[in-house]
């Protein structure tokens, strides 16, 4: 059944699929950490406003879909830039979802890491002001790297849930690893068997990665 | 060298500190003792603006705590200050604990800090420890590099907000030691505690604190002679019985 | 570059009967909130079988729910979805199998496809809350149904679930709010639901940013409609005395 006519001379193209995903994946991960590293710290901020719109872009987030986002964006961000830089330079689906996964995730980590920061006592804040440190400097030296050491096997889950959510880039038309393997699939005739080894391919990467999280929880609580 | 004036607070409707008032001189030890939720902790903490307060003053070194123009963080940099659960910072190690506010507020040099760490961690026993993390050291020894901690920034004035009730019975001693050593070296120091033989030995004042109002403040053996007030008596009489 | 606002889009005729373009947003939000009761009643049934089988002291019971989940929980949603619209008809007998190809509209058999595939996706995520519900707990309370001599099934059906799902109340919700989400992959294959019915617009009238945002601000409303019916029926579940767990 799962018969394939030339899955060597697939390969290749499976494999540069593979580079876009792992790309994407990584700098929206990068990304998205960092944008919603600042989203908490402006949610948990004692300014009202900064905390009310960091509040407000966190729920927003949150309740529209993914592919929402990504099909909009597709369309919005090369609009965008062309007005703010007031060129016309075309900008690729992939910088598109890359902006959309960036943005999205954000307001997930944000929530992970507003937790995370709740969960250090206020007597560590105490002791870093005690001491003559200002507040960038308390977060920065005390606070988040606590809290980044407690949040590390959350952030790791949700990284492997962005990881299984870079294959809706499909719907825009980048080239990552299961649109080619649907494209594969479509010109040999065998959309079947592709799409099953796609599903495998997925499966073994973030189950091994969810074992590996899993491990790294156990070891840490210890 | 601490003057408190006319400090009230407020926590929204309940009033946690009422109208007090109080100085400590340069070189002069004072207890700050009472019943818990008499608001002594409270008032400690406004001492370095860790709380904030409605209505007073507090003036430390000249400086107003309570003025928003203050440099609140350089004000702190200058008070040392040692808490009830030791609060090292578990992420770093001994020394990188003593050393890290002397690197990034004071701008001394990593030597510099290390080796200043390291002579203060000698001074409190614990040279030996000095690569380990908090997590591995006893409650006693944890403080005790707390209290190395405030010194490295090497402070005008310590404050001590209940530093031994966290900690097991047969390790109150070791603190108090190194505690009652700082006095007799003639550091300025406001205590809250609850440890009357440390308050004998070397207090020069004991101020008694109930429902956030300073009810007695004294000079230690008038204080331990006849106090004045009710409250404190009773407080003195349950204290003491143990 | 140029773009022409136009608000009043959603009002001008589509050219189809006598719709004006809103109607287009309705149907969809329909066919979406079809899609998602009808995933979501499976997922609950189902994940609520297999969270029990987790909890139960059985191993044989356990791993199946566990290996149910891994697979679940680790193939994209997406391919999933690929999966039951374009792999399984062809396993399926050939007269299950014709009927979705042939008897039935391509949508009935999109809506078929979407709801079974969101369906034993979220029966995945069901099952883990309702294992941590059970598991929270205290262990006397088993005992306790046991030693009155009830039978186990009677334990987790009078006792044990009862409590469960008022811990779990939140997780659940933010479950269903997940399914209709989640659903708007099934514009991937074809399924007339909001986001398809947004990208039909944007196709059709050019005022993509209107388009776009108000299919957006749908979604949006519609998660915050169900995100606050569903902390009033909470409150009005809740046992006096009781500790919710991961309620906020």
């Amino acid at each position: 059944m799962l018969h394939f006519s030339d899955l060597q001379g697939s390969l290749p193209g499976l494999w540069e699929g593979m580079k876009v995903t792992l790309q994407m994946l990584i700098m929206a991960v990068l990304g998205g950490m960092i944008l919603g590293t600042l989203l908490a710290l402006a949610r948990l901020s004692h300014n009202k406003v900064l905390a009310a719109l960091g509040g407000a872009y966190v729920t927003y987030f949150r309740s529209i879909p993914l592919l929402m986002v990504i099909s909009w964006f597709y369309f919005a961000v090369p609009l965008i830039i062309g007005w703010v830089t007031g060129t016309n330079r075309p900008i690729g689906a992939f910088t598109s979802c890359l902006v959309a996964f960036t943005m999205f995730e954000a307001a997930y980590y944000a929530e992970i890491v507003r937790a995370g920061i709740q969960a250090i006592s206020r007597g560590q804040m105490n002791a870093a002001y005690a001491l003559g440190m200002t507040y960038g400097q308390t977060m920065r030296l005390v606070v988040l790297p606590q809290a980044f050491r407690k949040m590390t096997p959350l952030l790791l889950q949700q990284s492997i849930i962005l990881f299984q959510d870079t294959s809706l880039v499909y719907a825009v038309g980048v080239l990552d690893f299961f649109n080619v393997a649907y494209s594969k699939g479509n010109i040999t005739g065998e959309l079947q068997q592709y799409i099953l080894l796609a599903g495998a391919v997925y499966f073994v990467i973030s189950f091994s990665a969810s074992r590996l999280v899993k491990h790294l929880q156990k070891r840490m609580t210890v | 060298m601490i003057s408190i004036k006319n400090v009230s607070k407020w926590y929204g409707d309940f009033q946690v500190l009422t109208d007090c008032s109080t100085e400590v001189q340069k070189g002069e030890v004072v207890v700050v003792c009472g019943p818990s939720g008499s608001g002594k902790s409270t008032l400690i903490k406004c001492v370095n603006g860790l709380e904030g307060f409605q209505q007073g003053t507090i003036t430390v070194d000249g400086i107003s705590v309570g003025d928003p123009k203050t440099n609140l963080p350089k004000l702190r940099s200058r008070v040392g200050m040692v808490f009830q659960h030791f609060e090292l910072f578990p992420h770093l190690t001994i020394t990188e604990n003593l050393a890290l506010a002397q690197i990034k507020v004071l701008g001394r040099s990593k030597d510099a800090a290390i080796d200043k760490g390291l002579k203060l961690l000698d001074r409190v026993g614990l040279k030996a420890h000095a690569h380990k993390h908090p997590g591995q050291l006893s409650g006693g020894q944890q403080q005790r590099v707390a209290i190395a901690r405030a010194l490295a920034m090497d402070p005008i004035a310590m404050l001590f907000d209940e530093p031994t009730s966290a900690l097991d019975p047969e390790m109150i001693n070791e603190v108090l030691d190194v505690m009652v050593e700082l006095a007799k070296e003639g550091m300025t120091m406001m205590c809250v505690t609850h440890e009357m033989g440390f308050a004998r030995k070397v207090a020069n004042r004991v101020i008694f604190m109930d429902r956030g109002q300073i009810i007695e403040d004294a000079k230690k053996d008038e204080f331990f002679g006849s106090p004045r007030s009710e409250r404190a008596q009773a407080f003195l009489s349950k204290i003491l019985a143990h | 570059m140029h773009y022409h606002w136009d608000w009043g889009v959603f009002f001008k005729p589509t050219g189809v009967g006598s719709e004006i373009y809103l109607n287009w947003f309705v149907s969809g939000l329909m066919m979406t909130l079809g899609v998602a009761l009808s995933a979501w009643v499976i997922a609950l049934v189902l994940g609520t079988v297999l969270g029990v089988m987790r909890s139960l002291p059985g191993k044989i019971a356990s791993r199946i729910a566990g290996a149910y989940v891994d697979l679940f929980r680790n193939v994209p949603l997406l391919v999933q979805l690929f999966v039951w619209y374009y792999v399984i008809p062809d396993w399926l007998p050939d007269n299950l199998s014709n009927w979705l190809k042939q008897d039935i509209s391509p949508v009935t058999n999109a809506f078929i496809t979407v709801t079974v595939c969101l369906g034993l996706f979220t029966a995945a995520r069901v099952c883990e809350q309702v294992r941590t519900g059970i598991q929270a707990l205290p262990k006397g309370q088993s005992n306790a149904g046991l030693a009155l001599g009830l039978p186990l099934a009677q334990v987790y059906r009078h006792v044990l679930l009862p409590q469960a799902f008022r811990i779990i109340i939140p997780p659940l919700t933010s479950e269903f709010l997940n399914i209709i989400k989640n659903s708007s992959v099934a514009s991937l294959v074809a399924l007339p639901e909001l986001l398809a019915q947004t990208k039909q617009l944007v196709d059709f009238t050019a005022n993509q940013f209107e388009a776009y945002t108000v299919g957006t601000l749908i979604y949006f409303a519609v998660n915050m409609l169900l995100m606050f019916f569903m902390r009033w029926v909470e409150k009005r579940l809740r046992v006096p005395g009781l500790i919710a767990l991961g309620g906020k």
